[in-house]
């Protein structure tokens, strides 16, 4: 048996607990079809986008290469989606477009996690003045409108991309899971158990890092998959209005800012990536929310 | 005998609330020797887990130790620092609780859990921290120790769950144990398991027991020697056997008398009248006065000091002032 082999089943044994209720929150899931859809919806979405170079025949015009001599041709055999003002294949161009708009998504989501995440725990945890400084900042950029935060920060950063876009989203992101982060921490800390971690010479740092996130990272996971779908909406937004990815790089929000023009006699043009972004968003909407019915050991053993 | 493992002196313990100022512990003195089981006794809100919380200095706020020493194995322990203090506790002082449920963090196995706490205060391989998770949960009484460290806790009963506590406890050769209401979750045979346990390592480590309690019961079949705190006085301090067999007190005669017996049926149960006075109000005189049947006017004026009645049998009551 090789060393490899060994360090798995190593692993596995230690783990076999842990799981065997990983098992038992996949059968739970897969009893759900709502969320097994949406999983669905997601997966395509998403392998289109990593794998768009391979699945349409126009890579060059969905990453941006004009092309006028098919301007605006309707849907078609083979042009499923038809094209757009510049003659570029639609269905490519989604296809392509996914990357920034489920980039933008997943990346927000993921900063917004890990500022908000520690910061709530710490705050929580620690109480007091920490505790009211953490949270009066907190509610300081929660004060503002976030569309108009982020529209603000974005143009502070400069030149509107993909990147600054991105920030400026995180930046008013972070705050929700704060809260939510908090509010958890705030009832664990009386537990016994964290008692019991301080009875045994555990410190602050530990206590915070070893003992509560494990304890909230399940709200966390279910808060964070719903946000992916409100994080692309904001994206697509600040694209629409131009503060996104810039041409020719695609994106559907630019898309469907695009196309509004002409969404009266070619509305393939708009449609279809706002069709994208609709279905993605409701797709992390339910994801979220059997996440969060699989997740809980209660509502699973009983279904 | 020789030098006791702790010796607390005229502790006070105050919780400066909205309310006004609760006086917790006052003026609380007691010794436990090594390898012997010390039964701390009262009521709810008397002082007995705010007594075992100060030996760990974990008093939580409002809370704050006011006045006091407290000696552990020749340590003052209210003159350390707070990492020197985190090193004390789970490794030569551990505490356990009274729901063990809710002391497990329920997102890590039985055995990680031990094996954190060994690596917490021993610089050891993850190996040797294995090893000795399983002989700590073989010397607790468990069965399948290897099975056991895979389970989540609440996969384990009560009594197990305790048990798994104690190992957790005493993983890093802890010399003192302080057991806050171990069993008073538990049932009666778990109940009766858990003592057995508890006083096995009390004679197979040489481990110090702290039992906090409201069951006499409890003290009468583990305890070497006991304390009955009253609204955070000491009222009575001795040999088991030698408090069991005269109780000078009226406050332990009076709990004593309330425990329901066999053969009493359908007899009132003689309660102590009236109620635990908060620790809010100060009064200069006995603070078991207002309850009292044997109360006299000189009760009311000034607090009883701790009188010897017997070889080590103390008393807080003017009766016996000679």
């Amino acid at each position: 048996m090789s060393v490899a082999e060994r360090w798995l089943g190593d692993w596995v044994r230690r783990r076999e607990a842990q799981l065997e209720e990983y098992r038992l929150m996949v059968r739970a899931f897969r009893r759900d079809w709502l969320g097994v859809l949406s999983l669905l919806v997601i997966g395509v979405f998403v392998g289109g986008a990593i794998f768009a170079p391979y699945l349409t025949p126009y890579p060059e015009e969905g990453r941006g290469a004009p092309n006028l001599v098919n301007k605006f041709l309707p849907p078609s055999r083979e042009h499923p989606f038809g094209t757009d003002y510049l003659g570029r294949d639609v269905l490519a161009r989604v296809l392509f477009g996914g990357r920034s708009s489920l980039g933008i998504g997943f990346l927000v989501v993921i900063i917004a996690v890990a500022i908000g995440t520690p910061l709530g725990a710490i705050a929580g945890y620690s109480g007091q003045w920490l505790d009211e400084a953490i949270m009066r900042i907190t509610d300081m950029w929660l004060s503002f409108p976030p569309l108009l935060l982020a529209i603000a920060i974005a143009a502070a950063l400069g030149r509107p991309s993909f990147t600054n876009a991105m920030i400026a989203i995180a930046l008013t992101w972070w705050p929700w899971y704060t809260r939510l982060v908090r509010a958890q921490t705030v009832s664990l800390r009386e537990r016994s158990f964290i008692e019991a971690a301080r009875g045994m010479g555990v410190s602050r740092i530990t206590i915070i890092f070893r003992h509560i996130l494990p304890n909230v990272m399940t709200p966390v996971m279910v808060q964070a998959t719903m946000d992916i779908g409100s994080a692309i909406l904001t994206g697509a937004a600040m694209s629409f209005i131009g503060l996104g990815a810039q041409p020719p790089t695609p994106d559907w929000g630019q898309m469907v800012s695009d196309g509004r023009i002409y969404i009266m006699n070619q509305p393939w043009y708009g449609a279809f990536p706002g069709l994208a972004i609709f279905l993605v968003t409701l797709a992390f909407n339910l994801l979220g929310d059997t996440i969060r019915d699989v997740a809980d050991p209660r509502s699973r053993r009983a279904a | 005998m020789n030098e006791p493992l702790v010796s607390i002196e005229n502790l006070h313990v105050r919780f400066r609330t909205y309310a006004g100022e609760v006086r917790a512990v006052n003026g609380v003195s007691l010794e436990i020797r090594r390898g012997e089981i010390f039964g701390l006794v009262g009521e709810t809100g008397c002082g007995k887990s705010v007594t075992g919380l100060s030996l760990l200095r974990l008093v939580p706020p409002p809370g704050e130790i006011v006045a006091g020493r407290i000696t552990f194995d020749g340590q003052d322990l209210l003159s350390l620092s707070e990492p020197e203090m985190r090193a004390i506790r789970g490794a030569r002082i551990s505490m356990i609780f009274q729901d063990p449920a809710a002391s497990l963090n329920p997102v890590f196995t039985v055995g990680e859990q031990i094996e954190l706490v060994i690596r917490q205060h021993q610089s050891v391989t993850r190996k040797v921290a294995r090893r000795r998770t399983l002989e700590m949960l073989e010397t607790v009484g468990l069965p399948d120790p290897p099975q056991i460290a895979k389970t989540y806790p609440h996969e384990l009963s009560g009594g197990m769950q305790q048990r798994v506590m104690i190992a957790l406890a005493l993983a890093s050769n802890a010399s003192l144990l302080i057991a806050d209401e171990p069993t008073t979750a538990l049932d009666l045979t778990i109940q009766a398991q858990i003592l057995t346990l508890l006083t096995e390592l009390k004679k197979s480590r040489g481990l110090s027991i702290l039992l906090i309690t409201h069951n006499l019961g409890v003290v009468a079949e583990t305890c070497d020697r006991v304390a009955v705190l009253y609204v955070g006085h000491v009222v009575e301090k001795g040999r088991t056997r030698d408090i069991f067999k005269e109780m000078k007190h009226p406050y332990t005669q009076g709990l004593l008398a309330a425990i329901p017996r066999p053969g009493s049926h359908g007899q009132p149960l003689p309660a102590i009248s009236g109620s635990v006075p908060s620790g809010l109000v100060a009064f200069p005189g006995c603070p078991f006065e207002p309850r009292c049947a044997f109360a006299m006017e000189v009760c009311r004026q000034g607090l009883p000091p701790l009188v010897r009645v017997g070889e080590e049998h103390h008393v807080a009551c003017y009766r016996f002032v000679a």
